[in-house]
């Protein structure tokens, strides 16, 4: 089956948001104004695969960093919910709350499954001023892999050829 | 369409036949439950295809959920200096629960490896950095979990229960006879 959505467009301003990452705490896009951020919206925590989307982006985090990206995972699942998925997972990055209301960060990035009430498996590369350098939406039911995601943050740093 | 990364070469681990019109690649985690199932899987599928696919294993060890992956697969790379392989991949997917140094350097002694070799080569740092080469060309190949198969080259991503599988490789087959 064909995923219909486009993921917004290469060159546009990127939305910002304003999440909880914890009960007490808020993430914003702007708070990394200066270095790439990936965006990885997924349906919900705790899906019945042990060798999951979430936990392979926690094992490339190091690949990540050496481009100083920052990762964020988002549902619309809520910040109680996402503490005890991180702690089963051992994820060492935020996952933010799109949980009130609910989506709403997701629509903004065309990313939210009406019919399901949760997000699409969507990425996101961000540059370091804000602006969409790639989006991917993959397939309903394939996870996506994270080779788009590091080629994205290599051609980021690529010198354009004159 | 996500495709394989670096292609089979000298360095990979082959079983079955070297000159097969099919290779079916995974990239797996010997503490990963799902590889423990494909394991059995694969054993099928090459059991009942015989010279017509061949197998090739790389090291995808999520460290994080599952922490005796990464030894495990340095024990596997240790074996295979000794030239033990897929003696030592068949023991841990057969003992995915009792996967400590301990009992690894027990498998190295039921294949009657040498095990002051064996040490030495589980510690060596060329042993590490293959592992860890065998994951990131995973994470470029696209790979999305464990297992991740490929199939001549060509994510699969549909079932990895034996008809799901046996169904791709023959499709793959009759491709290159095409």
């Amino acid at each position: 089956m064909k995923n219909q959505k486009q993921p917004l467009d290469a060159g546009t301003l990127a939305p910002d948001f304003n999440l909880k990452d914890t009960p007490d705490q808020h993430v914003s896009l702007s708070d990394f104004q200066g270095r790439p951020v990936i965006l990885v919206f997924y349906p919900a925590d705790f899906s019945p695969v042990c060798g999951d989307e979430m936990a392979l982006f926690n094992e490339v985090l190091p690949e990540f960093q050496k481009y100083n990206a920052q990762l964020l995972g988002i549902s619309v699942d809520n910040v109680w919910c996402h503490l005890a998925f991180a702690k089963e997972r051992r994820l060492r990055f935020p996952l933010l709350a799109d949980f009130h209301p609910k989506g709403q960060v997701s629509q903004l990035y065309n990313a939210y499954r009406e019919e399901d009430g949760e997000a699409e498996r969507a990425l996101y590369v961000i540059d370091e001023n804000g602006t969409i350098a790639w989006g991917y939406f993959s397939p309903i039911g394939v996870n996506p892999g994270a080779d788009g995601v590091l080629e994205a943050l290599e051609n980021l740093y690529k010198v354009p050829n004159k | 369409m996500s495709k394989l990364f670096i292609p089979v070469g000298s360095k990979d681990h082959i079983r079955g036949n070297h000159h097969a019109p099919v290779t079916l690649l995974e990239y797996g985690d010997y503490e990963c439950p799902y590889c423990g199932q494909a394991h059995n899987v694969v054993m099928a599928l090459q059991a009942q295809l015989g010279d017509t696919v061949r197998f090739v294993f790389r090291n995808f060890p999520l460290t994080q959920i599952h922490p005796h992956a990464f030894n495990a697969a340095l024990a596997a790379e240790a074996a295979a200096q000794q030239g033990k392989f897929w003696q030592m991949h068949d023991l841990l997917f057969e003992n995915q629960d009792r996967l400590e140094d301990d009992h690894l350097v027990g498998y190295a002694s039921l294949l009657r490896l040498d095990i002051d070799r064996f040490i030495e080569d589980f510690e060596m740092a060329e042993i590490e950095k293959r592992v860890r080469d065998d994951f990131l060309s995973g994470v470029k190949s696209g790979v999305n979990g464990t297992p991740t198969f490929f199939i001549n080259g060509v994510r699969h991503d549909g079932s990895f229960q034996l008809p799901g599988l046996l169904a791709a490789v023959e499709r793959a087959t009759r491709q290159v006879y095409l």
